[in-house]
């Protein structure tokens, strides 16, 4: 199914995943020899860094933490400068399987004018890993909001195991949400009349490290998904475009 | 209001904005960030310094207690100043993402292009006057 002309970016956003990094990019080279690997290195404080550059992989190595959004934009805008026709993410803590890759980029290539497919560990019916139950209620919360908003099922919003092109590579490198960017990203997609879908998946408990939302932060994480879903829909254009004022304007006084 | 209240008001007004100028002065706050402080110290200062009119305000929004109003205009302020903070550091926080990935992007094309061998040179040269002999050889 895959173009072998056209240029394939995996983006691995890691932050202190050394235990797994290595074989997260060693699994992505075995299972899509066609894909470029890139490792974004969230500020890790462990060698997350070094252990990549040892790999085959390119590493960009963020001088402190940004959070997840920061860093997966900053693989968009990678991918975007180096003129990456397709990028996927792939967490790097060995949640998502890159064996999978493959279903993601048929859904993409089957489907018509498909811009982002999202993998769903909702759509099985037997989940290996189906996440603490706090979070789940927030997963399902939100999927149950999205699907209402942008008329299409959306079962697993939060999932990062996610294929793009290059119009959602150049939207998003344009402009991704901060803190929890999955949900937003949908919403974002839909105000500019791309594209998703969804395809199942298997999603493994983390190899390592820790994950990036614990049980505690859950709360947090819904209200402010919350608030950020009610701004975007108020907001007459969610995202800038270009020619549009910059959202971080130089110096309009007070 | 008392006189004595009055004067209070109007020294800790005066030195508010003394010290605003002065920081602009010495280059220790950039206008932009000055000019709601100055604002606000004036419009402090005028009110506190105008009985008559601080009455008139005070009667307005229905304040029985002239130096009441004084209070929750300065709390006014006080929020305002706050808010204009809060969007100063968001806009911080944006540019400060903006410019660290492009940083890391910079530094991983600084590191490929330092590990690029021209092609056709498969042994990789140890010392600079080996990279001269071929110069010349060539």
């Amino acid at each position: 199914m895959m173009n072998p002309r056209a240029s394939y970016l995996a983006v691995v956003p890691a932050y202190n995943e050394a235990a797994t990094i290595e074989s997260v990019v060693e699994s992505i080279h075995g299972h899509a020899p066609l894909f470029d690997v890139l490792v974004v290195d969230d500020g890790s404080t462990d060698s997350t860094a070094e252990i990549a550059r040892r790999t085959r992989a390119h590493v960009l190595a963020l001088p402190f933490n940004l959070g997840i959004g920061g860093a997966v934009q900053a693989g968009f805008v990678y991918a975007r400068d180096n003129g990456y026709d397709y990028m996927a993410q792939i967490d790097g803590d060995g949640q998502h399987d890159p064996a999978e890759l493959g279903k993601l980029f048929d859904a993409m290539s089957t489907g018509n004018s498909i811009d982002m497919v999202c993998g769903s560990r909702f759509l099985t019916s037997e989940y290996e890993y189906p996440a603490p139950i706090s979070r789940r209620t927030g997963i399902h919360f939100f999927a149950f909001l999205l699907s209402r908003i942008v008329d299409g099922r959306v079962s697993d919003p939060t999932s990062g195991f996610r294929l793009y092109n290059r119009r959602a590579i150049e939207l998003f490198a344009r402009d991704y949400p901060h803190d929890y960017p999955e949900v937003e990203a949908v919403l974002m997609l839909h105000h500019h009349r791309l594209r998703m879908c969804e395809v199942p998946v298997q999603m493994y408990a983390r190899g390592g490290g820790n994950s990036s939302i614990s049980t505690g932060k859950s709360a947090y994480f819904m209200i402010k998904v919350l608030l950020a879903l009610l701004v975007g829909l108020a907001r007459r254009r969610p995202v800038v475009d270009p020619g549009d004022h910059a959202p971080v304007t130089a110096e309009q006084g007070v | 209001m008392q006189s004595r209240t009055q004067i209070v008001a109007i020294i800790g007004a005066a030195v508010l904005l003394l010290v605003v100028l002065e920081l602009v002065r010495r280059r220790r706050l950039l206008e932009r960030y000055a000019l709601l402080w100055l604002l606000s110290a004036v419009v402090l200062l005028g009110l506190a310094s105008w009985r008559d009119g601080l009455e008139k305000v005070a009667r307005t929004i229905g304040i029985v207690y002239p130096p009441n109003a004084l209070f929750l205009i300065g709390i006014g302020f006080i929020l305002l100043l706050l808010l204009h903070f809060s969007s100063a550091v968001s806009r911080l926080s944006d540019q400060t993402k903006v410019l660290a990935q492009r940083l890391a992007l910079l530094e991983e094309r600084v590191r490929r292009s330092e590990q690029w061998t021209p092609p056709g040179d498969e042994v990789p040269r140890l010392f600079e006057d080996q990279v001269l002999e071929r110069t010349h050889r060539d």
